[in-house]
């Protein structure tokens, strides 16, 4: 039987049997349903704050086209409805039906609303009421008011910006912190499945049944190929969904970011994932007993949740700054700081190159490393086996 | 058929200060069930984890049909560790095909064989239930499937019978039996020294790391000083007999022990010399005994 059948033989059974489990299905929908949640709540607070409809009564109609211009250049949208002949119109308001109500003829004007009102609204309604008194009164005073609004639309200040404004910054922060937290989790839950499932096979003592057939480093290698093949459906299908979702409800622009995001992200979920699963799976092969688990992932979890926690407010803060710019190369922190500073594109091409190159370095000495510590420890059942042994036999 | 021999050839393993093999050699033919006794911590859950590779020996080598064993003819090897050992959350039916399968099977091969160990061993009810669902004895029944799934050419069993009820003891020893007749060298260790005296035909007694008898139970029972049942009124005509050494004295029976070379006709014709002789019959110790003579005689000396 050559290699590569035996560690695929590994990898299949621990990929359907990870699958299978219902702590797998439930997990994933979860998450796909706290996603959906998210998504479409923001597209519903979107919606809420740039849809108004607003209700114009008796004179006010003949404000709906310049309302909806101004409200336009304001970047909300408005929808007017005339309202002149409905005798409820001040009940819509108080029903939700209708976000304001406005009535009178101007200039003297009434806006009806339920709560606290929009005060872009209100603005927006100030301008078009002020615009109507000037351009009336150019107008009595033999002014063309068109020739004003000319010369007025030309008076603006040419910017010119040294450092411009992504417009899209938002999104990417977003798309970058998204992957980020898809990472950490993914990295954080396989890396202790494979710990787990490790240690599974030592206290349930299987592995001395597999080694007679196998050797360590394939039974190794199949159990990290499969679990991170589950980590990664698991990952796409979240993405794919989390995709659809985003742009079927417009949150985010799917086609120019989110490809680009979800490929950096599998292509450092598969490098984190290599660099982490091997350690998780050295250390615990250390040990027993479940029970005794925890206490030799404790260091391996930390690193993560530094990396994430630490990671995640300097991006926010300063994406470029020196601190993250150096910790998103390191081969510990990269995984998970690298992609978010990809999808924010503050992270220059010789930067990422770097960092893959450093990781995958990182990944061959760990892999021997960790190699040579399960091949010495998974054996050794009872008391939990000191690092110094495993390493030197 | 498969047939060879294994050959255990002067393995020595040490656990630090602690000497856990010295110098053991022993070999197993085809069709031949060997059986491995010693107390507790005598070597050979070492011996055996060292013939499957699973431990490295520190000198000495394990050969298959006078080839070093590798991986590839380590595959071809049926083992029960001491430790019992399956996925505790794997359906039955699966476990088998999976370890069938990682012992060299092909996809198809290997579910037939897994239907067909579970039948023989009385699983079929069981065959999509947990590992863990399932009692103690049918536990132990899918480690021996487990062990047989791939239709090995040698077994090595540590203690197979252990933990075992009456029944599920005939259907292993059937089993072994029948693995033996096809041509497959088996060698088991146990504590049932009974059971291995019925089932084995040949045995090794190991004491502190080393290999301190080994034939048939036969030649085993019929080694070491040849040793007599007389009962008659007396003794004091043994005591006339240079040759003889009185061991034990029940009443009118006695126990002696005759020097080698010793004529038995001499000692009869003394004891009738001396008055009426009831019994006279040549004692052969069974296995338990000449296992503790051995146990307690290197424990002495070690």
């Amino acid at each position: 039987m050559t290699s590569a059948r035996a560690v695929s033989l590994v990898a299949k059974r621990e990929f359907v049997t990870k699958v299978r489990t219902r702590s797998f299905l439930i997990g994933t929908a979860v998450i796909i349903a706290v996603l959906a949640g998210y998504v479409v709540l923001q597209s519903v607070l979107f919606d809420d704050q740039q849809h108004s409809v607003v209700g114009l009564s008796g004179q006010a109609t003949q404000l709906a086209d310049p309302l909806r211009e101004k409200a336009k250049a304001f970047g909300i949208e408005v929808e007017t409805r005339d309202v002149t002949t409905a005798g409820d119109a001040e009940q819509q308001v108080r029903d939700g039906a209708l976000d304001a109500l406005v009535t009178g003829a101007p200039p003297e004007l009434k806006m009806i609303v339920k709560g606290s009102g929009d005060d872009v609204l209100a603005t927006a309604l100030n301008d078009v009421l002020r615009q109507q008194v000037l351009t009336a009164q150019l107008a009595e005073a033999g002014i063309n008011p068109q020739e004003v609004a000319q010369s007025l639309a030309n008076a603006t200040v040419a910017v010119t910006a040294l450092e411009p404004v992504d417009p899209q910054r938002g999104q990417r922060l977003a798309i970058g912190l998204i992957v980020a937290a898809l990472l950490y989790y993914s990295l954080l839950v396989y890396g202790t499945m494979v710990a787990q499932g490790v240690v599974e096979e030592k206290s349930s003592r299987v592995v001395e049944i597999l080694l007679a057939t196998l050797r360590p480093w394939q039974l190794l290698l199949g159990k990290v190929i499969g679990l991170g093949a589950v980590g990664l459906l698991q990952l796409l299908v979240i993405s794919t969904v989390g995709l659809g979702l985003s742009s079927a409800f417009d949150v985010i622009d799917v086609s120019s970011l989110g490809g680009a995001a979800l490929l950096t992200g599998v292509l450092w979920y598969l490098l984190g994932f290599f660099l982490y699963a091997t350690v998780f799976a050295a250390a615990a092969s250390l040990v027993s007993r479940q029970e005794e688990l925890q206490s030799v992932l404790t260091p391996i979890s930390m690193t993560i949740i530094v990396a994430f926690v630490a990671g995640i407010n300097l991006m926010i803060g300063n994406p470029s700054g020196t601190t993250v710019t150096v910790l998103s190369m390191l081969p510990p922190f990269a995984p998970i700081l690298m992609p978010g500073r990809m999808a924010l594109g503050v992270a220059p091409a010789w930067q990422v190159l770097l960092a893959v190159a450093l990781a995958l370095l990182a990944i061959a000495a760990i892999t021997w490393l960790g190699g040579k510590v399960y091949a010495n420890a998974v054996l050794r059942t009872g008391a939990r086996v000191k690092l110094r042994e495993a390493l030197k036999l | 058929m498969p047939e060879g021999v294994l050959e255990i050839d002067r393995i020595s393993k040490r656990y630090g200060e602690v000497v856990a093999l010295r110098d053991m050699s022993f070999d197993v033919r085809a069709g031949e069930l060997f059986g491995f006794v010693g107390s507790n911590g005598a070597g050979k859950t070492t011996a055996m984890r060292i013939a499957l590779g699973v431990l490295a020996a520190d000198s000495g080598g394990v050969r298959w049909n006078g080839r070093t064993v590798d991986l590839d003819t380590r595959r071809r090897i049926g083992y029960m560790p001491e430790e019992r050992g399956l996925y505790p959350r794997m359906k039955v039916l699966d476990q088998l095909v999976y370890l069938a399968e990682l012992h060299g099977m092909g996809t198809n091969e290997a579910h037939t064989s897994a239907e067909n160990w579970i039948a023989r061993l009385g699983l079929r009810d069981r065959r999509t239930d947990e590992v863990q669902r399932l009692s103690l004895g049918n536990q132990q029944r899918v480690q021996l499937a487990a062990a047989l799934v791939h239709e090995p050419d040698v077994l090595v069993l540590d203690e197979p019978f252990s933990g075992l009820d009456p029944v599920a003891v005939d259907v292993m020893s059937q089993v072994l039996r029948e693995k033996a007749s096809a041509g497959v060298p088996v060698v088991f260790s146990s504590h049932q020294l009974d059971l291995v005296e019925r089932l084995c035909d040949r045995v090794g007694i190991i004491s502190a790391g080393s290999m301190v008898a080994s034939g048939t139970v036969d030649e085993l029972r019929s080694g070491g000083a040849a040793r007599l049942v007389v009962e008659s009124p007396t003794t004091e005509w043994a005591a006339t007999l240079e040759s003889v050494r009185l061991i034990e004295r029940n009443g009118t029976r006695c126990v002696l022990e005759l020097a080698d070379g010793t004529d038995d006709q001499t000692v009869l014709h003394a004891a009738l010399a001396a008055g009426p002789v009831h019994e006279f019959s040549r004692q052969r110790p069974s296995l338990t005994e000449l296992f503790r003579n051995v146990v307690t005689t290197e424990g002495r000396s070690g």
